[in-house]
């Protein structure tokens, strides 16, 4: 894998859900190693975004590659962490067996596991501090328990790229630094995407920054500037950059839909 | 008592008995955690047209019911893979309509049907041979799916849109999972009935749910005590005379009572503590 190869590159996605587009005409090229946050409002395409490079939704229009090849053929390559409200609270599982299910694509019948497989599940596990958790049912969890053990399961694959939807949305204040802190680390040899609302938490860890509202306006400095998020939110947006707050009061604008 | 376990037809029922319960006690198990208690419920009811076409047509009863469940399983999959929410008026009416064509088919068949009573509520004691030897591969079928394919259900289930990353064909699943609720329940029907096979698809993996932290677990535990509502109610209608269908889900509904009691007390003593 040579480094000049693009993590991800979208080409001109189009994407509607019936007649209301959600996606319009979106490039993105994210390089290899870097930590992009992909930022915007509520319902504006963050999520169907990723689920398109993810190859989880195929766009109607527009191409996507991952390293180079078709999101379907580089499945075990990927990482994802999809939002906590997709967990099923009473679901009979134990943490082990949710870490394990990222093993799936190596081993895909059967019901069970090799023991590699259950290696490297301890060894994600034990990253993210919860292999002492692993007998543990899933239910019983704090949702910042229940978020590790989804960046475990990402990470048993050993991806080489990380795609998180709003990972620390669930978590304190205090966990959600170490959390950061432990993606820098991981930073070291896998791309990270994350998507995310919360854009005080994560300011100082990025290197770009994509914003989304039905287009994507793309900054590769990692900066969040008021300018950016005005052209995204269309709207004030109260904005904290590297610790220093710059508040930011525009009038509210009519949608335009440039 | 003993004596009574020499009679062939309560030998038939002992066994359609067991094979049901481990039936029932993985699918039951996949229905309920996929939350699908409502589409199966659909799938159950609209399976009495298949038991109107075999009367009508004069075809062997459990070969045809299976063709037409399946078909209707089919057809309420592809309604329900997109959303299982929204599609529940259109399962409203599927179920309805099975139903409703049974009824006519069975109303345009000359002759009175005393064996339709035993469709809607359930005939374990009238099992025969034939229907046991129909039984075993359905019951093989059924086990040899969910073995092979278990890490992709137990994934769907737990988290669809992380099964979709992994590349898992989650509709291909759905799909099967949907035709096995359709094999399943014909071979409940001949135990409990159309009207009451959502009982025991439901019953014991609610209680299994609850003391065990895996879906196999979970599988496991209800097949084991689906056989114990099955035997006990057996027993009882036996021992007073009543609709065998019917006791097993009030067996299986006073279980259902209890556990709801315990893990009610147990909540309770745990917010006390």
């Amino acid at each position: 894998m040579t480094m000049d190869v693009p993590a991800i590159e979208a080409k001109n996605i189009c994407f509607s859900y019936g007649n209301y587009p959600v996606l319009v005409d979106v490039n993105l090229v994210v390089r290899q190693k870097d930590f992009i946050a992909i930022l915007g409002p509520n319902g504006g395409g963050k999520t169907t975004l990723i689920k398109i490079i993810l190859g989880i939704l195929t766009p109607q229009k527009g191409e996507v590659r991952i390293l180079g090849e078709s999101p379907k053929k580089v499945l075990g390559r990927v990482g994802y962490v999809p939002q906590n409200t997709n967990i099923n609270r009473e679901f009979p599982i134990s943490v082990m067996d949710v870490t394990l299910m990222g093993r799936f694509g190596r081993s895909k019948y059967g019901w069970r596991y090799s023991s590699k497989d259950k290696a490297l599940a301890r060894e994600a596990l034990e990253k993210v501090g919860m292999w002492e958790f692993r007998d543990h049912y899933i239910g019983e969890l704090s949702g910042g328990q229940q978020q590790k053990v989804a960046i475990a399961r990402a990470l048993v694959a050993k991806p080489d790229i990380f795609i998180m939807d709003e990972p620390t949305s669930s978590i304190d204040r205090q966990s959600q630094t170490e959390l950061y802190n432990f993606f820098r680390e991981l930073n070291k040899e896998v791309t990270i995407v994350v998507v995310s609302h919360d854009i005080t938490a994560i300011s100082s860890y990025i290197k770009s920054v994509a914003c989304v509202n039905q287009r994507l306006y793309f900054h590769d400095t990692g900066e969040i500037t008021p300018e950016l998020l005005n052209k995204v939110y269309h709207c004030p947006v109260d904005l904290i950059a590297h610790g220093l707050p710059h508040r930011v009061f525009r009038d509210h604008r009519e949608f335009e839909n440039d | 008592m003993i004596d009574v376990l020499r009679f062939s037809f309560i030998q038939h029922a002992i066994l359609a008995g067991l094979f049901t319960s481990i039936v029932c006690g993985i699918i039951g198990s996949l229905v309920v955690v996929n939350r699908i208690v409502f589409i199966s419920g659909g799938i159950a009811h609209a399976s009495f047209g298949g038991i109107g076409i075999a009367y009508f047509m004069r075809l062997p009863v459990m070969p045809s019911t299976l063709g037409f469940t399946v078909l209707s399983s089919a057809v309420i999959a592809a309604v329900s893979a997109e959303s299982k929410q929204r599609a529940d008026a259109t399962i409203g009416v599927i179920w309805a309509v099975g139903m409703a064509l049974g009824i006519i088919l069975i109303d345009l068949t000359p002759g009175y049907n005393v064996e339709l009573m035993g469709f809607l509520f359930g005939s374990i004691l009238t099992v025969s041979l034939f229907d046991l030897w129909m039984m075993v591969p359905l019951a093989g079928l059924i086990i040899g799916l969910t073995m092979i394919f278990y890490k992709g259900f137990l994934a769907m289930s737990f988290d669809e849109e992380f099964a979709k990353s992994k590349g898992i064909p989650v509709k291909t699943l759905y799909f099967v999972l949907m035709i096995m609720v359709g094999l399943a329940v014909v071979m409940v029907i001949r135990v409990v009935g159309l009207i009451l096979v959502i009982a025991l698809l439901s019953i014991p993996p609610y209680i299994a749910e609850k003391y065990t932290h895996s879906l196999k677990g979970m599988m496991f535990l209800s097949s084991l005590l689906s056989y114990f509502f099955i035997l006990v109610g057996l027993y009882f209608s036996y021992v007073y005379n009543l609709s065998s269908g019917a006791t097993i889900i009030m067996v299986a509904a006073g279980f259902f009572f209890l556990a709801f009691l315990v893990d009610y007390a147990r909540k309770r003593q745990h917010v006390h503590e």
